[in-house]
């Protein structure tokens, strides 16, 4: 398991556009650079996001070689009812991390 | 005779390809794309034309770290369920790959901002491209000096 780094509010009022900041833990081996045996080293990265809200995609994303290690991403979701926010990575090697966090809507 | 006259031609020719480059060059106004770009826009968009407007891609004119670059895009929209923007994508010139990142938004977002961390091989151009609920399509051209290049290469 990666670590990750998830900020996102655990209270907001309706309607409250809410910012969701979040990083994983990943090399992102771009399949371009060569090891110490000078071979080229084989990728692997991080190739989807995906931000669920209560089940419903509200936000995706595909990464390619050209995002950093530990991919950073930022984006915005409306609050609009209690439930839960799940995230989730997918990339090459069969990497697969899911994340979730509570939110309260008052 | 016959071997004088096509080294002649050639140089000629040469000169000739010469001048011509040399004209491209000056005759280049400050944002045209480049062909990469402008492939990989043209794959984003289907063809579709593209205005410049509505989308910013905020980045440091001057990098030092090509490594990890913080980007932050952001498109002018109300972000309801008839005006949103359903997708931004950003592209590079010179990276072994044109494609950076492809974000799909929805009006649950409320706010088109989207932030990141990307590679940057050297010195180039970089695009970004918003498709908005009405089909259209937003640019926004950035040129980036990179005086430390990541290591993708």
């Amino acid at each position: 398991m990666a670590r990750t780094l998830i900020h996102v509010p655990t209270t907001a009022r309706k309607g409250e556009v809410m910012e969701i900041r979040t990083l994983i833990a990943h090399p992102m081996e771009t399949g371009y650079r060569a090891g110490s045996d000078g071979r080229t080293l084989p990728r692997d990265i991080i190739r989807r996001f995906t931000c669920r809200y209560n089940n419903e995609v509200v936000f995706s994303a595909d990464l390619y070689p050209a995002i950093s290690a530990n991919p950073y991403l930022a984006f915005n979701v409306v609050a609009n009812a209690s439930g839960t926010l799940s995230f989730s990575w997918e990339g090459d090697n069969g990497f697969s991390q899911t994340e979730s966090a509570a939110l309260t809507v008052a | 005779m016959t071997l004088a006259q096509a080294s002649t031609l050639s140089r000629r020719q040469l000169m000739a390809a010469g001048v011509g480059v040399g004209l491209g060059v000056t005759w280049r106004p400050a944002h045209a794309l480049s062909d990469e770009l402008a492939g990989a826009l043209r794959g984003f968009t289907g063809g579709a034309p593209t205005k410049e407007g509505r989308v910013l891609l905020d980045i440091a004119p001057l990098v030092e770290n090509g490594n990890t670059v913080p980007i932050n895009l952001t498109v002018q929209s109300p972000m309801t369920a008839a005006d949103h923007v359903q997708a931004i994508a950003v592209f590079n010139e010179k990276n072994p790959q044109r494609e950076v990142v492809s974000c799909k938004l929805s009006p649950a977002s409320g706010k088109a901002v989207v932030a990141t961390r990307i590679r940057l091989a050297t010195t180039q151009q970089l695009i970004a491209v918003a498709k908005m609920s009405d089909g259209s399509y937003w640019t926004h051209t950035v040129d980036v000096i990179v005086t430390l290049a990541a290591c993708i290469e």
